[in-house]
């Protein structure tokens, strides 16, 4: 990626909180267009990179510019052109829905109607209420009204500090439908998210942990890292299965995967030897069978190796 | 069902002229890791509170722990365990502090509280940490010391509510060992998540759509009778048609 195609450009960034290192000498780069998610847990140092990048905190070591400014010299420039929507509900509670656009579009200078066609879709959704005051809205609706103020003055780039955290599947998954929507529109966007299902809906990914990027790929190519054999067991007495398959020979990991469990194969690991010993310990009916690694199989192992 | 540590039968509550959680019945064994699903809005917290003791319901019937959830909600809270993702533990107290009001809290004697928290401390292998502020715990850390708080006077019964939300992989399946190891050793797990794979770690799951529990069964019977491969799809399926949100 040259640099002039870069949304966003972070390198050797590092913040630290007096003994704590929240950021730890972090870089990749954000193309133009791109949907770029930041996954990992909480303490990986998501919310510490969003405010570096959105020029509220300044980095002890390590730069960062948005669309080619600086955020050390151009706070100002960079300030204009990226919407921010924190972890935390952060419009005021005591407004109207419509008082709270009011306000955020008087304090860019602009006007809704400017760029209706940016937030009308997801504005549409809120209408309905626009005369409620933001404290008394759902989560789903505060989630989408946040959205909309943030976009208000057509950034070309967005900012989104774990949108979906706490919200239930189905309004997850229209969260990302809005989000794939604006991409269509040229906005670049980067969006934490600690759940890795979502991974799926980015163009490319960061797998974070602990202050640090351990890997950044597509999510096709974040999984196809993952070298070497992976099983899925299955059974009667999922857990009673787990302890034995850990206990069994030439086993190197077993760790509960939804509805089966994944199993890394170690030195000297046989199938059929491996099946054979599960069936002596009582576990007859216990299936094997190769597994496709996933994101989250990736992620487990980089955190190991850490 | 013989026995059950839980069963309600037509449970309401109603705020004013809304009826948050309508006339749900169901039964969960012993022993039992009972998912308990919904979308935002569908009445989740506010059963789970009454079902806690935390609330009255509003009209109903039923046990909880042997105890009458209209008549005997202070002892409810006696004789289970709970756990919320919000509010758990003293940041301020040390591990083996937090431990110790826990245990005064629940009426352990002395002894006992000292001889819980040596087996917590080695269960979780914290014997090192036992005097740092759980305010400096990493998050997953503190949610596996919660759990052990949560049934340190090795109720019957715990409630858990999206324990393991924006915890790391590796801690939240470490998280569901803990579950597993005490529903095998007889405690009844009652657990909410919005992660659809630990959907799939629980005995039985229900899912509530609308105050109401729409679906109940094994994830593998959910699974077969909504004709798909995973519990994400079941639970897209039954939550798509939700007519209001939170």
């Amino acid at each position: 990626m040259e640099r002039s195609d870069c949304a966003i450009e972070v390198s050797g960034l590092t913040k630290r909180y007096g003994a704590l290192t929240a950021l730890d000498g972090v870089s990749f780069r954000v193309g133009r267009g791109e949907l770029f998610g930041l996954i990992g847990p909480d303490g990986a140092g998501k919310t510490t990179l969003f405010r570096l990048i959105a020029t509220l905190l300044t980095p002890d070591a390590g730069t960062a510019s948005v669309d080619g400014f600086d955020i050390g010299r151009d706070a100002r420039r960079i300030r204009a052109r990226v919407g921010y929507m924190p972890g935390r509900f952060s419009l005021y509670p005591d407004l109207s829905v419509g008082e709270n656009l009011d306000f955020f579009a008087s304090l860019f200078g602009v006007r809704i109607a400017d760029h209706s066609d940016l937030i009308a879709p997801i504005y549409r959704q809120i209408e309905p209420f626009r005369r409620r005051r933001a404290g008394k809205l759902s989560g789903g609706m505060k989630q989408k009204l946040a959205l909309c103020c943030a976009l208000i003055h057509r950034p070309s780039v967005l900012l989104l500090d774990e949108p979906t955290t706490g919200v239930d599947a189905v309004s997850r998954s229209e969260f990302w439908d809005m989000l794939s929507e604006l991409r269509t529109k040229g906005i670049s966007m980067l969006v934490s998210t600690p759940y890795m299902d979502e991974a799926q809906r980015c163009g490319r990914i960061a797998l974070c942990d602990k202050g640090r990027v351990l890997a950044v790929d597509t999510p096709a190519g974040t999984a196809a890292r993952f070298d070497g054999a992976l099983y899925a067991l299955s059974g009667p007495d999922m857990y009673g299965l787990l302890l034995a398959a850990r206990a069994a020979h030439g086993v190197r990991e077993c760790y509960p995967f939804g509805a089966v469990h994944h199993l890394i194969p170690g030195r000297g690991f046989s199938a059929e030897r491996f099946v054979a010993e599960l069936a002596g310990k009582g576990f007859r009916n216990a299936e094997l069978r190769p597994a496709e690694a996933g994101i989250e199989d990736v992620f487990i192992r980089l955190m190991r190796h850490e | 069902m013989n026995d059950p540590i839980l069963s309600v039968r037509e449970l309401s509550k109603k705020f004013g002229g809304f009826t948050a959680v309508d006339r749900i019945s169901f039964d969960v064994a012993r022993g039992e890791i009972f998912g308990f699903l919904g979308a935002n809005g569908a009445g989740k917290t506010t059963a789970m509170r009454m079902l806690c003791g935390l609330s009255y319901p509003t009209s109903g019937s039923g046990t909880v722990a042997g105890c009458d959830v209209m008549r005997e909600s202070e002892r409810i809270k006696r004789r289970i365990g709970y756990m919320s993702q919000r509010f758990s533990l003293y940041d301020d107290l040390t591990v083996l502090e937090n431990i110790r009001l826990y245990g005064g809290i629940y009426g352990l004697s002395r002894r006992r509280i000292l001889r819980r928290a040596v087996e917590i401390l080695r269960r979780l292998d914290f014997r090192s940490e036992s005097r740092t502020l759980v305010g400096a715990l990493p998050l997953g850390w503190k949610q596996k010391l919660a759990f052990s708080v949560a049934t340190l006077h090795r109720p019957e019964l715990v409630f858990l509510d999206e324990p393991t939300g924006g915890v790391d992989p590796i801690t939240r399946r470490q998280f569901w060992e803990l579950i597993y190891e005490a529903a095998a050793g007889g405690t009844t797990v009652f657990v909410t998540t919005h992660y659809m794979d630990e959907a799939e770690y629980c005995s039985r799951v229900s899912v509530m759509v609308d105050g109401r529990i729409r679906a109940l069964g094994t994830p593998a019977a959910l699974k077969k009778q909504y004709a798909v491969a995973t519990m994400d799809e079941v639970f897209r399926t039954l939550a798509r048609g939700a007519k209001r949100s939170e």
